[in-house]
């Protein structure tokens, strides 16, 4: 019990010595393997558990499953089996969605347009829509899943999902009238802002600091 | 003497309009300038060495009994406090009050802590009514053994307290080029100072045991937009918390009951309420929350992504928007300033509209990603006056001006990530207004 605690005032006193040794460095520089500045590291090291106490209760995927939603947007990982077309998703749509969308998902009592705005990112207003803004299109099946309608999320079926995705890809001229997407098709769409993202370059900017005439 | 003290208890009303007089200076304060001409006046006056104080009376308060204790109650602030309320922006009026925000009245916050009634609000779709007994978080993905958590299970780990600020990535964007807002709470109210409890999201990922290839994880909400964001591995490895408290006691409903992330000095809405799921991945999810929201316009049509850090930012909360000077005189400027990045080292305070500026007192406790209070006397001498405060943090950045920002951004729409300076005009006659833009 006393080398357990010995070794573990050591280790709370290696890790305080390695944040302190970080103190002098711009910690904005301390990035992600993916290049996210993740700001300065904590004051405290990972708590360390003496007894490392286990209070989970293991359970399985199969288990997790109805929670199991999201869809990663580049590849679609996640897209369940299932298939809509712009028809359905139209249907779909009127009873549904209308209400807050509006006619043609042009902006309705709730929110504003989910059409158009292509090629308007370089102007202003940019103008932010499913069309314009979304880079990969299972974004589209996924947050509808999730949080849509915003009366009863989570009540659509699969097909309904991929059918009312279809709909507004269709309105956003990215998929023909006459169209239909599936798990396959959907992450296969071309949408315009695909590479429209840079990634957290900050600190973006060079203040000094000026204490008289300054200006 | 029973039947004495229930008779007197039993007329608070007669005792509370008695007590209503003084409130005429807070009125005063919240209502500006319809009242300040002759407040001014009367301030003019009594800064004089000869101004006496109106006679003295035996206050009501004096001569009874107050309210008896209740058996049981959960205390409010005095009646008389009723100003001091979150507020729904004033200047983007949504259709809808379900994905909405409310601010942090700033201007009546004394200290770093904001109380767990008036801690901001950002949800997008609503303030779900959770039932801990049957609340689950799990752990699952690229784990060894996917894990499920009761809410008694999370209370059974060794618990850990800190003290962050927390700040919406959307505070301030009404108020980049012009002025929209009247007031702090206004213009920087989505901000709070909290202390949380919780535990470690590290104590929970080594439990389930992290898959070497692991570079991410998903947070998910059990809201009705189950909100969720892809956070890295490095983060929940560093600071990273799950908690059930804040302010000494559970968290309130609107702020995640009964558990919720909290991704210190980061944008809020990484800090996940309601948390129900944390999925480990390889490569981020790209959620609309990540991508055509929370994303920040740059130049030439492009966005930047995953700008997680809240950059080091002060403001003036007083004097600030709305308010009015009582008269030439003595007053304590005083603000808070906060970096996602480390710790606040200095502030600097400008009255003539940044031209010359003075090092003001910061007052401990300075800690590390949290609210620090600053504070410096200034003796107004009655004529106009720009007012600004510029932070400095522990990496050596310093705040910058809107100017500076737009060298690198777009500030077109709704733009997130202001940190720029905030500076407010004092007019003449002691008139406090927002003058971003304008000075």
């Amino acid at each position: 019990m006393a080398l357990a605690k010995l070794k573990f005032f050591a280790a709370v006193t290696a890790a305080a010595l390695a944040v302190l040794g970080c103190a002098g460095t711009n910690s904005m520089s301390v990035k992600t393997a993916n290049g996210i500045p993740m700001g300065a590291t904590g004051p405290h090291p990972v708590q360390p558990l003496p007894d490392k106490p286990h209070f989970g209760k293991a359970i399985s995927e199969a288990d997790i499953a109805l929670w199991n939603i999201d869809i990663r947007a580049p590849d679609g990982k996640g897209l369940p089996p299932g298939r809509g077309t712009v028809a359905q998703g139209s249907s779909i749509y009127q009873s549904k969605c209308i209400a807050c969308h509006g006619a043609d998902a042009k902006g309705g009592a709730m929110y504003g347009t989910m059409v158009g705005g292509i090629g308007s990112f370089t102007g202003s207003p940019r103008v932010l829509t499913p069309g314009s803004m979304y880079p990969y299109a299972p974004i589209l099946f996924d947050y509808i899943r999730r949080s849509m309608p915003m009366d009863r999320p989570q009540s659509l079926t699969n097909n309904e999902i991929y059918a009312v995705s279809a709909y507004l890809l269709s309105l956003n001229g990215l998929l023909p009238a006459d169209g239909a997407v599936d798990q396959t098709s959907l992450p296969k769409i071309m949408m315009p802002n695909r590479n429209g993202f840079v990634v957290d370059d900050r600190p973006d900017s060079n203040a000094v600091r000026c204490m008289s005439n300054c200006k | 003497m029973t039947d004495k003290v229930r008779t007197r208890s039993n007329s608070p009303a007669k005792t509370g309009d008695v007590q209503s007089q003084p409130s005429s200076r807070r009125r005063f304060l919240s209502h500006g300038m319809a009242v300040a001409g002759s407040t001014l006046a009367a301030g003019v006056a009594a800064s004089a060495a000869t101004a006496m104080a109106a006679p003295l009376v035996i206050p009501e308060s004096n001569k009874s009994t107050g309210k008896p204790m209740p058996a049981t109650e959960y205390g409010l602030p005095s009646k008389f406090e009723k100003h001091v309320v979150r507020r729904r922006t004033d200047v983007f009026v949504n259709r809808q009050n379900w994905s909405d925000w409310s601010m942090t009245p700033l201007q009546h916050q004394p200290g770093i802590i904001t109380p767990n009634g008036l801690i901001f609000e950002r949800h997008h779709a609503g303030t779900p009514d959770i039932d801990p007994a049957t609340h689950r978080l799990v752990v699952h993905g690229l784990v060894k053994q996917p894990l499920s958590f009761s809410m008694d299970d999370l209370a059974r780990y060794p618990s850990v307290s800190r003290f962050y600020f927390h700040e919406c990535s959307g505070n301030g964007l009404t108020d980049w080029l012009k002025p929209a807002s009247n007031t702090v709470q206004q213009t920087h109210g989505l901000l709070s100072g909290v202390l949380w409890t919780g535990v470690l999201v590290s104590t929970l990922l080594e439990e389930a045991g992290i898959d070497p290839k692991a570079k991410w994880a998903l947070f998910e909400g059990a809201d009705g937009s189950a909100h969720i964001r892809s956070i890295p591995i490095e983060k929940l490895l560093d600071d990273a918390m799950i908690v059930y408290a804040m302010n000494g006691e559970a968290l309130r409903p609107e702020n995640g009951y009964p558990v919720r992330a909290v991704m210190p000095g980061w944008e809020g809405n990484t800090s996940v309420k309601w948390l129900r799921r944390i999925k480990l991945g390889e490569e981020p999810w790209h959620f609309r929350s990540e991508t055509a929201r929370y994303t920040d316009p740059m130049p030439e049509g492009k966005w930047r992504q995953f700008s997680m850090v809240m950059e080091c930012k002060s403001v003036i909360t007083s004097p600030s928007g709305g308010q009015a000077m009582k008269g030439p005189g003595f007053y304590e400027v005083t603000g808070l300033a906060w970096s996602g990045a480390g710790k606040v080292r200095h502030v600097d305070v400008s009255f003539d509209g940044g031209k010359n500026w003075r090092e003001a007192k910061l007052e401990e406790p300075i800690m590390d990603k949290c609210l620090t209070r600053f504070k410096i006397g200034w003796n107004w001498e009655g004529g106009p006056a720009v007012l600004m405060s510029r932070a400095v943090d522990s990496t050596g950045y310093v705040q910058p001006s809107v100017q500076d920002l737009q060298k690198t951004r777009a500030i077109v729409g709704f733009v997130q990530h202001h940190n720029a300076i905030q500076p407010w005009i004092v007019s003449a006659k002691g008139e406090v207004s927002n003058g971003i833009g304008k000075a």
